[in-house]
């Protein structure tokens, strides 16, 4: 791994993958919500998004390899500070010292796993399918009734928002810590783990309200 | 006693190391490589000492009992380091460190080493600054300094309440560096129990691998001995649970005479033992006198009430209370040298009015500190009409401020919040002024074996001065050491490689199995610590704070009977090749015990009080120092050094004869 | 108070260890926990069994010797004290209490609760120095001024005992507290400029090889710190490192 062969790089490595998630989940927020303010804005900016060859053709494929490097790494770090504690304690009161959250990461990271191996099936598989297999022609109004049409099951829509749920524990440690990792901790670091921890929460109880409302909401139609 | 030449350099007080060092053999670079030296124990001046020798070029084993270096316990120092760098512009010069340490000493120290010590104690703080040790400092960047025991000029440097925490990893530092180098080879966890003669100079040692339990030899063509201090001997003590005089008793048995064995400083400002169980007493800084005020009930009511917890120390009426030090000191008060103030409140108790359950204990109060800084608060930020809650939260501030560190360990100790109630302090034994008796080069009267840092008898005399124990350590170690001992190791440029498949190192490791095996093997019924603690009492009681002739007589021949049931009736469990550290204690309660008839013997024969030694017959009969100790010049100016002859009880004394030249001699006053 | 102790008893590096339970009668609360060890300890030695080995020294809270995991916390429940300053009024009478070493594969336990710290010196002798001889001739301490707010990070820094609770406490037995406390010691300091970026690489390199975990910056290092060691050291250690890497 040459350069990620130390730990602390490999902890920045884990950081500025982690960030740059982050940014991409701001991101991916951002839109999602128009689903709920404006139909039409939804639909045209995810055109842009599905058709744009810059997104499709450079930042597409980074961020899939950004979801793979944080899991790989993450998985690689695991086992390794696993490795760190030959006979493990009879009795361990880690809740004494840390929190839940900052100790399993490995819990909500893999939960989160497998959540975006649903997320996959349910749109980027489709997606590809309608654009490339298929080779369907473009229609700039499908992708809202797509999305409203995903939330009809209970079971799928219990199952994002308990994704989500994880996500915010996942991002509560995540977020603020990455900050620690690059080496930012001064005067300032207040403020932005005060930040993060605000966006550690709002943006994934924004998704459940999506994927809630996306629910309930067709159930009235 | 011919044989106990100091080899003093001749010249004026002032010339001498300089002289010195301008005459002495040295050994060149290639040569450094072929010659080793062994350094038992790694405090501030095995530490210090084993890394410069090795800077130097020399092949340097070092040795501690710890896991680490870092853990010896000059790393429990708190106060601070002297040094004579006038940094205050307070009128502070090497002479007037040197003449402070006299006088501190009770004019029984060497002049020549003191000046010495005093002259190199500024290049201590160079070097320290250099490694990278974070003394305090001052808004300006520069460093700071403050006051220590009574001395009139503030030169002592400090790092928080951790100065020889800092000054010790700074040592280790530069240990690690010749570690890496190769230079020093690091054996940790192991213990010295004897040193090898070989045509009458030490050329190794025999050491115990604490882990494995390997009895190992190694040879060098010098040894010095950097163990410390025998604190231990009174069981309870402010030093390590591991603190111990083996080493420093085992080259006494094979020749180094042991020097004034009887001087033992009892520190003032020391936590309380609160029941049988205790294992050791906590010290705290004696800065905390610079606004405590000590004292005890008046009555004797109200001390059986305190005890029986009917009555809170809070609810005595000022009038009710004896601040005896104020009453007896009225000049220096509260901040009378460490042996006074410790005597005093020997006094009170053994009158019966000590304040805790155990009876020995009396009050540090800050409450007129806390109201007196409370009230230059208020003036001070315009606060009208301060209410008495107000004050004292303001005072409080400030004596946090400057003890917090300190009171935040009592409470946690004692459980009792010492703003609001008064503190309870006894004295400990905390330092021994005393040990393996040494010459100008500070070897033993046994060539080629060295002797440094608290282990030998040579700076402070009769009692030392706060802040100087770092500074002797350091000395010896960065400063003195190294020079030296090259003096005497450059007629050894041709030796060669010392073998260690001699008959005198067969011997010596026999000695040190067979001890190891009986240990092993008895089947007796008392554990280690039972003898320890027997020993400890007999110490307390007879050769404690104050000493007669009556009761010296009667621990001389207590030790003796305990030293000869701990040979019979001691039980060791554990093998003899493994990790056990009942027997590691076995050994050193052993050497304490004849080490403590030493101890005896010493204070008996000397019959005047001098610092630490308090003999009840020797005090002044009448005018104001009435019942103040009295040293007697005409017959006790000389050093005690004993000569092992077979039994601690039959040691044979030697004097060195101390000549004040530059210093003229006075009686203490501190009324 | 009488207590039931449940203690992690092995006879050396090369056996297994199990837990073994002891019941201790009249305990003061006034007892340090070592005290109370050492109660047991008289009460074994007595009965003809080996004592509990553990390590200890100064029992003053400085020296970094003791080691225990009490109640599956380093040095116990109790805050901002080694185990020999811990006292037993911070339990209750009837109470069993766990006792185990500090767990790490870069520390081997050698017996009982007593562990092999030898991986924290390797790391100290592969940087936690700076080069300068004892010559007699070093520049005037007060020729380079430090900040006062300098020097006390510095200090703050310099307090580290070398305990190991941090790597105790780690969930990872990472070691990066104690590495960066050192780093940061020399990191803030002017004498410490020189060898800045060689100690920050080979300390960290020597402290992977040593087999410690990874920091993933839980803050239980920094709870369980008997000295208060605040994680802004790991980050300086962090920031120091990718200085370094970046000068190669």
């Amino acid at each position: 791994m040459g350069i990620l062969s130390s730990s602390i790089a490999r902890k920045v490595a884990m950081a500025l993958s982690g960030l740059f998630l982050v940014f991409f989940l701001g991101q991916h927020f951002v839109i999602n919500l128009t689903s709920v303010i404006a139909s039409d804005t939804f639909n045209s900016w995810s055109h842009f998004m599905g058709t744009n060859g810059l997104v499709q053709g450079i930042l597409q494929p980074v961020l899939i390899f950004g979801v793979i490097f944080h899991f790989v790494m993450g998985l690689v770090l695991e086992i390794r500070n696993r490795n760190a504690r030959a006979i493990n304690y009879k009795s361990y009161n880690g809740s004494a010292n840390s929190s839940w959250a900052s100790r399993n990461m490995i819990i909500s990271g893999l939960v989160i796993l497998a959540f975006l191996g649903l997320h996959f099936y349910d749109f980027w598989v489709p997606e590809i399918m309608y654009k490339y297999i298929e080779s369907n022609p473009e229609d700039a109004t499908r992708y809202f009734p797509e999305v409203v049409h995903k939330f009809e099951s209970p079971v799928r829509t219990g199952l994002y928002v308990i994704a989500f749920v994880l996500l915010m524990l996942h991002l509560w440690h995540g977020f603020a810590s990455s900050f620690q990792s690059v080496g930012f901790n001064n005067k300032y670091s207040k403020a932005l783990t005060g930040f993060a921890k605000v966006y550690a929460i709002v943006i994934p109880l924004g998704f459940i309200f999506i994927a809630v409302y996306h629910h309930f909401n067709q159930l009235h139609h | 006693m011919s044989i106990l030449d100091s080899k003093t350099p001749k010249g004026p007080l002032a010339d001498k190391w300089t002289n010195y060092k301008n005459e002495i053999n040295l050994v060149n670079p290639a040569n450094k490589r072929n010659i080793d030296v062994i350094v038992v124990g790694t405090g501030l001046a095995g530490g210090s000492a084993a890394a410069t020798l090795a800077e130097l070029g020399y092949n340097v084993k070092a040795y501690c009992y710890q896991d680490s270096p870092r853990r010896a316990h000059s790393i429990a120092a708190q106060g601070g380091i002297n040094a004579a760098k006038n940094y205050q512009g307070d009128g502070d010069s090497t002479y007037r460190l040197f003449y402070d340490t006299v006088k501190g000493g009770d004019y029984r120290s060497r002049e020549s080493n003191v000046y010495r010590l005093a002259e190199v104690s500024a290049n201590i703080i160079d070097q320290c600054v250099a490694q990278g040790v974070p003394f305090a400092r001052d808004y300006g960047g520069l460093l700071d300094n403050r006051s220590f025991g009574g001395v009139l000029v503030s030169r002592t440097f400090y790092a928080k309440g951790q100065t020889g925490q800092q000054l010790l990893l700074g040592a280790y530092s530069a240990m690690n560096r010749q570690i890496a180098r190769g230079k020093i080879e690091m054996f940790n966890r192991h213990e010295m129990l004897d040193v090898v003669k070989v045509d009458g100079k030490a050329r190794g040692i025999i050491a115990r691998n604490l882990i494995t339990g390997e009895i190992e030899r190694h040879s060098a063509h010098a040894v010095v001995i950097a163990s410390g201090g025998y604190g231990n001997v009174y069981y309870l003590s402010t030093n390590a649970m591991g603190s111990n005089a083996t080493a420093a008793w085992k080259i006494h048995k094979k020749g180094a005479f042991f020097a004034n064995p009887c001087y033992t400083q009892i520190h003032p400002t020391c936590i309380p033992r609160s029941g049988d169980y205790q294992s050791k007493l906590t010290l705290m800084s004696e800065s905390l006198r610079n606004d405590g005020r000590i004292w005890v009930p008046k009555n004797m009511d109200d001390v059986m009430a305190i005890r029986e917890g009917k009555l809170k120390p809070t609810e005595i009426a000022e009038e009710n209370r004896d601040y005896y030090l104020e009453r007896r000191y009225p000049a220096f008060g509260n901040l009378v040298p460490r042996d006074v103030a410790s005597r005093a409140a020997k006094e009170r108790c053994d009158a019966g009015y000590g304040v805790n359950a155990t009876g020995e204990a009396v009050y540090l109060d800050f409450k007129s500190a806390i109201q007196r800084y409370g009230k230059e608060q208020a003036k001070l930020h315009n606060v009208e009409n301060a209410s008495e809650a107000k004050i004292i939260e303001l005072g409080a501030d400030i004596v946090k401020e400057k003890y917090g560190n300190l009171f935040q360990m009592y409470e946690k100790i004692v459980d009792q919040d010492p703003y609001k109630t008064p503190m309870m302090i006894y004295p400990a034994t905390h330092y021994t002024m005393g040990g393996v008796w040494v010459d100008y080069n500070l070897m033993t009267t046994v060539e080629g074996l060295y002797c440094i840092g608290e282990a030998n008898f040579s700076d402070h005399g009769a009692n030392r001065l706060g802040a100087s124990a770092l500074m002797q350590g350091l000395a010896d170690g960065y400063f003195v050491l190294p020079y030296t001992i090259g003096d005497y190791l450059s007629h050894d440029i041709r030796t060669g490689k010392i073998s260690t498949n001699t008959p005198e190192f067969d011997a010596a490791e026999k000695e040190v199995k067979d001890r190891i095996d009986f240990f092993v093997n008895n089947k007796g019924e008392h554990s280690v610590d039972y003898y320890h603690k027997k020993l400890g009492k007999i110490m307390w009681e007879k050769v404690g704070m104050a000493r007669n002739a009556k009761g010296l007589t009667e621990a001389m021949s207590e030790i003796k009977a305990l030293r000869e049931d701990f040979w019979k009736n001691v039980k060791v469990p554990g093998d003899a090749n493994e990790f056990n550290p009942e027997l590691e204690k076995a050994g050193r309660v052993a050497d304490f015990l004849e080490l403590g008839e030493l101890f005896a013997k010493d204070a008996l024969n000397r019959e005047e009080s001098a610092g630490g030694h308090f003999r009840e017959e020797s005090v002044e009969l009448d005018g104001e120092q009435k019942g103040e100790a009295k040293r007697n010049d005409e017959d006790f100016a000389f050093v005690s050094a004993w000569e092992y002859k077979g039994e601690p009880g039959d040691a044979v004394l030697h004097k060195e004869q101390l000549e004040f030249k530059d210093i003229e001699l006075k009686q203490r006053s501190y009324k | 108070m009488n207590l039931t102790l449940k203690i992690w008893r092995q006879k050396d590096g090369r056996s297994k260890g199990q837990m073994v339970s002891y019941k201790v009668s009249e305990i003061s609360e006034h007892m340090s926990f070592l005290e109370m060890m050492d109660v047991l300890n008289e009460q074994l030695v007595n009965s003809g069994d080996e004592p509990v080995a553990f390590d200890h020294d100064c029992r003053e809270g400085i020296c970094g010797m003791c080691s225990m995991q009490i109640n599956g916390e380093p040095h116990g429940p109790d805050r901002g004290v080694t185990t020999c300053q811990l006292h037993m009024r911070m339990f209750k009478d009837g109470d069993t209490i766990t006792i185990e070493p500090f767990r790490a594969k870069a520390f081997p336990v050698i017996k009982d609760l007593v562990v092999d710290r030898t991986a924290f010196e390797r790391i100290q002798h592969a940087g936690g120095f700076i080069s300068v001889n004892t010559s007699g001739n070093t520049q005037d301490a007060n020729a380079i001024p430090i900040d006062k707010h300098v020097a006390d990070h510095a200090m703050d820094a310099a307090t580290c005992i070398g305990c190991g609770a941090c790597v105790a406490a780690c969930k990872n037995a990472s070691a990066m507290l104690f590495v960066g406390a050192k780093v940061s010691q020399y990191a803030l300091l002017p004498q410490g400029q020189v060898e800045a970026t060689e100690r920050v690489l080979s300390m960290v390199a020597q402290m992977d090889k040593e087999g410690f975990g990874n920091c993933t910056n839980t803050g239980a290092c920094e709870i369980e710190c008997p000295k208060g060691i605040s994680l802004e050291n790991i980050a300086r250690m962090n920031r120091e490192y990718l200085k370094a890497s970046l000068k190669g």
